[in-house]
């Protein structure tokens, strides 16, 4: 059971009962659809960038309790954060769930988020907790597809 | 009566463990575990048989091709066709599924033909009819379903018409459980004339199969769904059907005689078989459905179907747990949702108990398109599951909601 603790900790279980900034920006400079056909998992991402740094961000969509909670902490984690931060994060967050090596500095950067290190334990469940981050991306990067997890 | 101990103790893997918890493995509708004998079939072949059938003259090929061919006449056996020349190898249900679908079916169609399929179907049985509408001009039309799994038969009469020129329906529902009266659909599409595909993927291996009394036209199943290995599977078609099909593959072994000009074809089954086959995949088939039918699939059934309504009582005891797919006539698969739980989450605790169910879509997505939800967690028994196999999973399922209630 310890496992499972470490991959649905409290803070996890919270952000999927209550997900915050849980809904649609009306004014948005960027917008990306995510989905993973393997599990259903849908989830939509708005953006307000002004000037380079994340104004606004939120989502809404439906999934399991890890991509929606890694959705939640994500959106609450980008705030006020600047793209190139953003971009850094990403690849570090990555790294985090795929189990590569952190140094003690980038794991301090990602604050909250450590939380997410238990899903390295759960191959299955890694696509689950980058969803929300693959489809920020495609959102920057304004791909109008949705964001697939391969 | 069923001996389980007994029949447990062929299956080598069941006595094994994950994450130090016995393993509970009801994932069969995937696929099934393998018996002693179809492991022991397959390293016999290999130390003691192998070598390529059909035309060698040397003793190896010839103990090869005589087990490969008692493999067919096996098959024939197993699902009482008349003649082994009706048996064609494939590599599986859905290789079997595209066959027809290219060498029969699709030189048929004329644009604005269609073909009738059920809102029940695995993606294998949409997709290839799916990919030949669209080079014809065909349509596909759907049998709707009903709130509690079943098939709208009603719908039926006005679905057929002359236009129609294949129905294709699964025996029973590889995500809903439910077993679908074949019998009437063939009963009402010969009377307009119009050939029918059974997908016996699911039945095959939990119910008798007699496709002279069903009088389908074509019946495809494969082998790892019922205790065999992977990657083989057998279609069988009626002999008039298969005479004028055309070949699917070209390669070696289909042909009799073959010049730069012009190829002659081997006769049935042979011509619908290119290249050297899955050979001891065939004869691990024919070991497992050896053993499927030494244990007797009627006394098999009756055991699942008891299985069923015990692990249906109790599931459908707590609190929040909603089963999908309700028909009366089931076979012994129950998928499940939890209120405010998703299945993916259902799934990775489950397993940390040991316990190994599937999670998704279950390759049903209009299915899951139907009762509005985006997937199931499916628990699929087999006969070699256990009454107190059904209280660890009832046990792991309070896990599931304790730990993310």
């Amino acid at each position: 059971m310890s496992e499972l603790r470490e991959l649905y900790q409290e803070v996890i279980l919270d952000h999927n009962k209550n997900p915050r900034n849980f809904k649609k920006l009306e004014l948005h400079s960027h917008h990306a659809n995510g989905h993973n056909p393997l599990c259903g998992d849908k989830l939509e991402l708005f953006l307000d960038v002004v000037e380079g740094i994340i104004k606004d961000i939120s989502f809404v969509g439906s999934g399991c309790a890890i991509s929606t909670s890694s959705a939640s902490l994500m959106t609450q984690f980008l705030k006020g954060k600047s793209i190139v931060e953003t971009r850094h994060y990403f690849e570090d967050f990555h790294d985090l769930v795929t189990g590569k090596e952190l140094d003690e500095e980038a794991l301090e950067g990602l604050g909250k988020l450590a939380v997410f290190a238990g899903v390295q334990e759960f191959p299955a469940r890694v696509k689950c907790a980058s969803l929300s981050w693959h489809t920020l991306i495609n959102a920057l990067d304004s791909v109008d597809e949705p964001a697939a997890t391969e | 009566m069923f001996d389980i101990n007994k029949v447990r103790s062929d299956f080598p893997i069941l006595g094994t463990a994950v994450y130090g918890k016995p393993l509970v493995y009801v994932d069969n509708a995937a696929s099934t575990q393998k018996p002693q004998q179809v492991i022991d079939s397959i390293t016999d072949l290999y130390s003691n048989h192998y070598a390529n059938i059909h035309r060698g003259v040397h003793h190896l090929s010839q103990k090869s091709t005589a087990l490969y061919e008692g493999a067919r006449e096996t098959v024939k056996n197993f699902i009482n066709a008349s003649k082994v020349e009706e048996i064609v190898f494939v590599r599986g249900t859905t290789e079997g599924v595209n066959l027809v679908a290219s060498s029969y079916l699709e030189p048929l169609l004329e644009p604005g033909d269609e073909i009738l399929i059920s809102e029940m179907e695995h993606h294998s049985n949409i997709i290839p009819w799916q990919l030949t509408a669209e080079r014809t001009g065909a349509l596909l039309k759907i049998i709707p379903l009903l709130e509690n799994g079943e098939l709208d038969l009603s719908a039926l009469p006005d679905l057929l018409s002359p236009k129609v020129k294949l129905v294709a329906v699964t025996h029973m529902s590889n995500s809903l459980g439910t077993i679908n009266d074949v019998s009437l659909i063939i009963g009402q599409a010969h009377g307009l004339g119009i050939p029918v595909l059974i997908d016996g993927a699911q039945s095959i291996a939990h119910m008798p199969i007699d496709v002279q009394k069903l009088d389908c036209d074509f019946f495809v199943f494969s082998g790892h769904k019922i205790y065999g290995p992977t990657g083989i599977g057998a279609l069988y078609a009626k002999e008039n059907h298969l005479l004028n099909m055309k070949p699917y593959q070209g390669g070696g072994d289909m042909i009799l005689n073959v010049s730069f000009e012009k190829t002659e074809f081997n006769d049935i089954p042979y011509k619908f078989e290119a290249g050297t086959p899955n050979i001891e995949g065939t004869i691990g088939m024919a070991a497992a459905l050896d053993y499927v039918s030494e244990l007797g699939i009627e006394a098999i059934d009756k055991y699942e179907q008891e299985l069923l309504a015990y692990a249906s009582k109790r599931f459908s005891e707590i609190e929040g747990l909603q089963i999908i797919g309700t028909a009366p006539n089931k076979g012994c698969i129950i998928s499940f949702v939890l209120e405010g739980i998703h299945p993916h989450d259902v799934g990775t605790i489950m397993d940390m108990e040991g316990v190994a169910v599937r999670t998704g879509h279950h390759c049903t997505q209009p299915v899951m398109d139907y009762y509005n939800i985006s997937a199931t967690t499916r628990v699929s028994l087999s006969f070699y599951n256990t009454i107190n196999e059904i209280d660890e999973i009832t046990r792991a399922i309070a896990k599931v909601k304790e730990l993310m209630g």
